[in-house]
């Protein structure tokens, strides 16, 4: 309760904003709030997903357009212009985001300015569209009889709107698609194993940030009553832009910080400037461009989590209920061969990092894969687990051909990695990190996600990465931030997250790496124990003592090829892999 | 359309093109060298057009004073810095480039009534007005920054245009200029006259692009800045700064801005907001290079310029939609073209 007081503060002087406050001031706050609207949704897609876009003032024109030419060309209701106003946004940003968003970061903002251009003259040039005069005469919305025909009673309706927008974006943020989203910045490589259709991902958070700034226009040509190009232009949507940086772009409810704070010093500039320069135009943006400048070289995370600290609201450490287990795959039988690689061949241009590789791994067994530094191990991992996919050679997951599969259909069928490197988010907690790795268990997708319709399985997987955080000794820290654990301990949180997915097989890349001695023990017998339940696990490893007690058998690799294969105590004798490991004898 | 109009477009075309070529080839210089989106290479086109039509109609360009500030700003940045670090070696540097040369260019300026001045004298001085700001405005704005992602460099960049479009409103006031052309010949090839300002700009473009293969491929600096280009820490290592190829490539970059917007000026009337179009066409001849290629930069700028001057002609009203919309078939095909998993850089 004490952590929602501020916001029922809040919420209680909005509504009785119009009540008490002169028409400019009531004027303002609606500005205010339709601007927010959009930079809710820039928030969602800049500051978490990591992907920027100048051209959301394009989307908010889209959705005024649409509703001020139907309403006044044919007089269809507002309400159901607001939904053909979404449908076009929808699939203008449908065909934009599959254009650009599987390119590289910086093709989607210049491409949102081009198509901001772009959009902003057809405005400015379809005669039907009223030309750069624009279109007069947009209806009153009419609410069960009640007139929104005043800046005070269409106040309401922003307000509610924009709220609804910012509930929705922290429940969706706040989920098992959400975790997916957070990982889109910086986890992109690491999500994708984990089942994460990142494509696909980033193309919803594009398609929601459109909707909001569609919904934003659709009440900015009912309040306004007419609409032209001007507000829908580049440099309306670089403001967008400049509120969500400068308010905190990570930050849902920085959005309004920024939407304030730049409205209000606009009007401030706009009013004093002129006066002191002595003529009129929009000076105010030397000030907006030197002060964004400013917040990204002082403060890149923007004024929000300043003035969070100021209102002491502390994120309260939630408990993790109890909740039934999530259904478990078939295990194979034990023995049952699991995964066969035939002649597989990686070359990266003329560097052949794998040649002629052949390894079985079957459940119930640890295989291990060891070899000297650069002998193309890793490479091997990747290659297996649809990474970073083979040249040549055949690939088999439970009998069926997988090496031409991304590595989230890969991690669909039953397999699980870590990574050499670790690939955490490091500052998700620890049972977030986890719980991406369950995400191929849960299927509730965006929408029950935004109402927290979801909550029911949602509960059930974290509860299913704290049963397996606890597995691994790690239940202590389900709310740390991942990345203030030590590496060794960032290792085995790898293995949770691997776990979590309910894998047949484990694809280990030195999990022993950083670990002191009793940590190493637990880890063996962790592994023991996986073991025994039926699960195969090919672990890449250079600690000998661990992997020679543990490995059932081992395979050895030297500049790409398997020099050596066999049960521990054959290879440790076989001449070539001394000689590998030694050096010759002449 | 006849034969007679398709080549007057086609001119056009070629002409705009070989501004939007040089534009694009200083685009994909600084995006090489330090990852940073040049947006505002397009104020730099208006501030060499505006601040030439400044001298020529009798008046003390602003740029001018934005040039004395930002050398006193960078001055004072630079000398807190180098009294810290208790390297006080650096303030003869400081002094001599921040302070000095504005001081001398403004000397110059006022002291010499450039409306006076033989034409090339004016240009040499507009140049010397406009260039220095890219090296500055690269010390002030970016260098902070010089290890951020490309998306915050990106909004930087933004943050730079928005500023510096302001600052033009406020220098040279919402009328547009023309300048005095450098030739007023005209020659008859059959049917097609050519204008001596048209061969000037193709003369120049080719003397500039020439020039900068020569710098990129014979001169010490200009391996430095490949150097950096293809691998930032390594160049660093073989003891290339960082910070001095970032200022020399904006110093590159503002100098073809500046030159390209005094070629410009006498066929196209330049307002203070011109130069955004015109660098963001030539951004577009970048994209189709995929922000890499040189002469595949070049050509998409031809492309761009002919594509413009034809659509001016068939549907005018929709001339900057059609440029704009030129991206996204060229965006397909390098997303149809390219595969690789997106991980940060």
């Amino acid at each position: 309760m004490m952590q929602r007081l501020p916001l029922i503060v809040f919420i209680a002087v909005l509504a009785l904003g119009p009540v008490v406050l002169p028409e400019f001031y009531v004027t303002l706050l609606n500005y205010i709030g339709m601007y927010s609207i959009v930079a809710v949704g820039l928030v969602l897609l800049t500051g978490v997903g990591g992907l920027t876009s100048f051209g959301q003032a394009a989307f908010v024109g889209l959705g005024a357009y649409a509703t001020g030419y139907l309403t006044t060309a044919f007089a269809v209701s507002p309400w159901l212009t607001l939904l053909i106003g979404l449908a076009v946004t929808a699939v203008v940003a449908l065909i934009l985001g599959f254009l650009t968003l599987r390119l590289s970061g910086h093709y989607l903002p210049l491409g949102t300015i081009a198509w901001g251009i772009s959009l902003y003259f057809l405005f400015g040039n379809l005669e039907f569209l009223g030309g750069h005069t624009g279109l007069t005469g947009i209806p009153v919305l009419e609410f069960f009889g009640l007139k929104l025909d005043t800046g005070r009673s269409f106040y309401y309706l922003i307000w509610l709107a924009l709220l609804g927008a910012v509930f929705a974006t922290q429940n969706l943020l706040d989920s098992r698609e959400g975790r997916a989203i957070r990982a889109l910045k910086g986890g992109g490589l690491m999500a994708e194993a984990m089942g994460v259709d990142t494509a696909r991902t980033k193309i919803v958070i594009f398609l929601i940030a459109a909707l909001y700034a569609s919904v934003s226009g659709w009440l900015y040509a009912h309040l306004q009553r007419f609409v032209n190009p001007t507000p829908f232009g580049l440099h309306i949507g670089i403001e967008y832009l400049f509120m969500a940086v400068v308010g905190g772009a990570a930050h849902v409810w920085g959005a309004l910080v920024g939407a304030g704070v730049i409205t209000v010093l606009k009007q401030w500039l706009q009013d004093l400037l002129p006066k002191v320069f002595g003529q009129s135009g929009n000076f105010e943006v030397i000030f907006f461009g030197i002060l964004l400048i400013l917040v990204l070289q002082r403060a890149r995370d923007g004024l929000w989590p300043w003035l969070a600290r100021l209102v002491p609201v502390k994120a309260g450490q939630r408990a993790v209920a109890d909740a039934a287990p999530l259904p478990r795959r078939e295990m194979p039988v034990v023995g049952a061969v699991l995964l066969e690689v035939k002649n597989a061949r990686k070359q990266f241009g003329g560097l052949v990092a794998n040649n002629d590789m052949n390894l079985t791994v079957k459940a119930g067994e640890v295989m291990a894969l060891i070899g000297p530094n650069g002998a193309g191990k890793s490479t091997m991992f990747n290659c297996i687990s649809g990474v970073d996919p083979v040249t040549s050679g055949e690939i088999a997951f439970l009998g069926e051909r997988i090496e031409t599969l991304a590595s989230r259909d890969i991690a669909r069928r039953g397999m699980g990695r870590t990574f050499q490197h670790v690939r955490l988010l490091p500052t998700m907690s620890v049972l977030e990190n986890v719980a991406i790795g369950a995400h191929l268990r849960g299927g509730k997708g965006v929408l029950p996600a935004a109402l927290h319709l979801e909550r029911a399985e949602e509960a059930r997987l974290l509860a299913e990465a704290k049963r397996q955080l606890e597995r691994v000794g790690l239940g202590e820290h389900l709310f740390d931030e991942a990345g203030s654990l030590p590496l060794g301990q960032q290792r085995i949180l790898e293995i949770a997250r691997a776990l979590a997915a309910d894998p047949c097989l484990l694809l280990l890349d030195e999990p022993a790496a950083g670990l002191r001695y009793l940590e190493k023990q637990a880890l063996a017998e962790l592994l023991r124990k996986l073991r025994s339940e039926g699960m195969g696990i090919l672990l890449v490893e250079h600690d000998m003592d661990f992997v020679m007690g543990l490995a059932d058998r081992v395979v050895v690799m030297e500049f790409g090829e398997k020099i050596s294969e066999g049960l521990p105590e054959e290879v440790q004798k076989d001449p070539v892999v001394l000689e590998a490991y030694l050096g010759g004898v002449e | 359309m006849d034969l007679q109009i398709a080549l007057l477009l086609s001119q056009d075309g070629i002409v705009n093109g070989s501004i939007y070529a040089l534009l694009a080839l200083a685009l994909v210089l600084v995006f090489a060298v330090t990852r940073v989106i040049f947006i505002p290479q397009g104020e730099f086109v208006a501030y060499g057009a505006l601040t030439l039509a400044a001298f020529q109609a009798g008046k003390t360009p602003g740029t001018l004073w934005l040039l004395l500030g930002a050398g006193v700003l960078v001055a004072l940045i630079d000398t807190v810095i180098a009294v810290r670090a208790g390297a006080p070696g650096r303030l003869k540097r400081i002094a001599l480039w921040d302070l000095a040369l504005p001081a001398v260019v403004a000397g110059l300026v006022l002291g010499l009534q450039p409306a006076t001045l033989p034409l090339a004298a004016q240009v040499a001085l507009a140049l010397a007005v406009v260039v220095p700001l890219g090296p500055m405005l690269y010390r002030l704005a970016y260098q902070p920054l010089a290890e951020a992602s490309v998306l915050v460099l990106l909004i930087v960049s933004v943050a730079v245009h928005l500023a510096l479009v302001g600052l033009g409103l406020l220098f040279f006031g919402a009328e547009g200029s023309r300048t005095t052309p450098f030739s007023e010949a005209q020659f008859n090839l059959g049917t097609l006259t050519v204008n001596g300002q048209t061969l000037w700009v193709l003369g120049a473009s080719c003397v500039l692009i020439v020039a900068l293969a020569l710098f990129f491929g014979r001169t010490l600096y200009g391996k430095a800045l490949r150097a950096t280009a293809i691998n930032r820490v390594g160049a660093r290592l073989m003891g290339i700064s960082t910070s001095m190829a970032g200022k020399l490539s904006f110093t590159l970059a503002a100098g073809i801005g500046a030159l390209s917007g005094i070629l410009i000026a006498p066929i196209t009337t330049i307002y203070y907001d011109t130069g955004f179009l015109v660098g963001l066409k030539g951004f577009v001849a970048a994209i189709i290079a995929g922000l890499a290629s040189y002469p595949l930069a070049a050509a998409g700028a031809i492309l761009v310029g002919l594509l413009e001057s034809f659509s001016s002609f068939w549907a005018s009203a929709f001339k900057e939609v059609i440029v704009f919309t030129l991206i996204i078939p060229v965006l397909l095909w390098r997303s149809l073209t390219s595969h690789h998993v997106e991980e940060e850089e």
